[in-house]
C-alpha cells in the first residue's frame, strides 16, 4: 500500500514536559484498581511507545527502564518484570519510528498491535521461567485494546502542538 | 548498547526479586513515592463502592440485618461456653505446667481489591504497618482461613491467597492430629502434600492449622479433603477444597502471634569422629 502524507502535518515542537506529565497520567490510570478484568489497556505501554515513535530523542529506553519499575511496584509485580518489557518496547518503537510515522494513525495502530502483544508476551515468559501459572488467553485482549486507543490517544497528545503559532482570535485552534 | 545493559539490570532485578527477594527495600522506598498517585488512582474505585454501599436498598439491609441479629445470638452462647472453656483450659495446663497457651493479636481489616498482577492470586487489605499488620499473620473470615499477609506497606498490606501456587500452610487433619503440608494447586483447589499413600486421611476430613510453623495459631479451619487417590507411587494425591470462599470475601481479620515463637533449640553438638578403629 502507498503510505500518504496525511500524518506528515507539520506541527509544533514538541515539549519535554508534556511528554512526561502524560506519562505520569498514564501510570495514574494504570493504578486504577481494577482487579483481573481482562481488557485494561496497559496506558504506560501506549504512552511510551506513542512518545518513542513521535520524539525518539527524548523518550525511550530510559523513560521506559522508569516507569516500568513504578509500574511494577504499584502492582505489587516482580521487580523488573513491566520495566524489563518497556525497555524492549522503547527500543522496537523507537527503531521503527522513521517508518511509522509515514502512515496515517489507523495504519499505525496496526502497526503498534504486534509491539504491545510483544511486551505482553514478554511478560508472561518472564513469569513462567519465574514459575508462575499462565493467567489465561484474557490476558492478551489487553494489548488490543491499547492498539484501538491509538488513534484518539494520537489526537489528543498532539492536541497542543496543533496550536498555531501567531494566536489568532477568530480561529481558536 | 543502552539496551543491553537495561535488559541486563531488568533481567537482575528480575532475579534477585523472585529468587531472593532482595528488593524489598528498594520496594518500601519507591512505594513512599507511588503512594500519592496510587490514592489518586483509587478515589474513583472508593467512589463507586461507597455509592453502591449508599443505594443499597432498605430491604436487603432489613434482611442483612435479620441474618446479623440470628448470627450474633448464636456467636454469643458460643462464647460464653468459650469462656468458660479457657478458663478450664487455663486451669487445666497449669495442672499439667504446660505453660500458658498462645496469646493471638488480630486487626481487622477489609479487602480493596484483587492485585493487578495476573500471575498471582494476591489481594490488597486496607490496613498496614501502622495498623500493626505484620507479615506473615494468617488472614481468616468467619469460616477459616483464607490466606498469609505476605508484604506489607505503610497502609496496605499484601495476601497471598491459600489457593495460590507458591503458597504453603502446615496443617493438621482435625481428626487423628497428622500432619501434612497443604499448597495451592490451582482452579481453586488446595492439594496435601508429602502425604504416604497409607496414611489415614479420608474424604471429607477437616484440616486445620498446626501451628508448626512458628507463625499461625493453631486450629483455625484450613479445608477440606475432596478426594483421596492412593493410586500413586509414593505419596497420595489428596485434593482439598478451602473452608472459607477464598476468592469471594470482603471482611477478614488478621491473626498472628502476640510474642515471637521461641528460638530454635541449639544444634546437637558434632559427635566426635571415631578414632583407632584401624584394626
Amino acid at each position: 500500500m502507498q503510505p500518504t502524507h496525511r500524518s506528515s502535518r507539520i506541527l509544533l515542537p514538541a515539549k519535554t514536559w508534556f511528554a512526561y506529565l502524560s506519562l505520569l497520567v498514564a501510570l495514574a490510570l494504570s493504578y486504577i484498581p481494577t482487579g483481573l478484568t481482562p481488557g485494561v489497556p496497559d496506558w504506560v505501554a501506549l504512552v511510551l511507545a506513542f512518545w518513542s515513535i513521535r520524539e525518539p530523542l527524548r523518550v525511550g529506553m530510559g523513560a521506559g527502564f522508569l516507569f516500568g519499575v513504578l509500574v511494577d511496584i504499584g502492582h505489587g509485580a516482580a521487580m523488573g518484570q513491566h520495566a524489563l518489557a518497556y525497555v524492549v518496547l522503547c527500543y522496537l518503537a523507537t527503531s521503527v519510528s522513521r517508518r511509522v510515522l509515514w502512515f496515517p494513525p489507523t495504519q499505525q495502530a496496526l502497526q503498534m498491535f504486534p509491539l504491545l502483544l510483544l511486551t505482553q508476551v514478554i511478560m508472561v515468559v518472564v513469569r513462567l521461567v519465574a514459575g508462575a501459572e499462565f493467567p489465561g488467553w484474557w490476558y492478551f485482549l489487553s494489548s488490543l485494546t491499547s492498539a484501538a486507543l491509538w488513534v484518539p490517544l494520537n489526537y489528543l497528545l498532539l492536541l497542543p502542538q496543533y496550536q498555531p503559532v501567531d494566536r489568532d482570535d477568530n480561529r481558536p485552534i | 548498547m543502552r539496551l543491553l545493559v537495561l535488559v541486563s539490570v531488568c533481567l537482575a532485578m528480575l532475579v534477585a526479586d523472585l529468587k531472593f527477594r532482595y528488593l524489598e527495600v528498594v520496594r518500601q522506598a519507591l512505594s513512599v513515592a507511588t503512594w500519592p498517585l496510587q490514592m489518586a488512582a483509587a478515589a474513583p474505585a472508593d467512589f463507586v463502592r461507597n455509592a453502591a454501599v449508599y443505594f443499597g436498598t432498605l430491604v436487603e439491609v432489613q434482611k442483612d440485618n435479620a441474618a446479623l441479629r440470628g448470627r450474633e445470638l448464636e456467636a454469643a452462647q458460643r462464647l460464653l461456653r468459650f469462656e468458660q472453656l479457657e478458663e478450664e483450659n487455663r486451669r487445666l495446663r497449669g495442672l499439667l505446667d504446660m505453660g500458658p497457651a498462645v496469646a493471638a493479636k488480630s486487626v481487622a481489616a477489609e479487602i480493596l481489591y484483587d492485585a493487578p498482577d495476573p500471575f498471582d492470586l494476591k489481594v490488597i487489605l486496607n490496613r498496614g504497618s501502622q495498623q500493626g499488620v505484620e507479615a506473615g499473620m494468617a488472614v481468616v473470615n468467619e469460616q477459616g482461613m483464607i490466606g498469609q499477609v505476605t508484604r506489607v506497606y505503610p497502609v496496605q498490606a499484601e495476601v497471598t491467597l491459600l489457593t495460590d501456587k507458591d503458597q504453603a500452610v502446615p496443617v493438621q487433619v482435625a481428626r487423628n492430629g497428622l500432619r501434612g503440608v497443604l499448597a495451592g494447586a490451582g482452579q481453586g483447589r488446595l492439594e496435601l502434600r508429602f502425604t504416604l499413600s497409607g496414611a489415614d486421611v479420608r474424604v471429607g476430613d477437616r484440616l486445620v492449622t498446626s501451628g508448626l510453623d512458628g507463625l499461625f495459631l493453631a486450629g483455625l479451619p484450613v479445608a477440606d479433603v475432596v478426594s483421596v487417590d492412593r493410586d500413586a507411587q509414593t505419596f497420595a494425591v489428596i485434593v482439598c477444597e478451602p473452608v472459607a470462599g477464598v476468592e469471594r470475601t470482603t471482611q477478614v481479620r488478621l491473626l498472628g502471634r502476640a510474642e515471637p515463637p521461641p528460638p530454635r533449640p541449639a544444634p546437637e553438638p558434632e559427635p566426635e569422629p571415631r578414632k583407632g578403629l584401624k584394626g
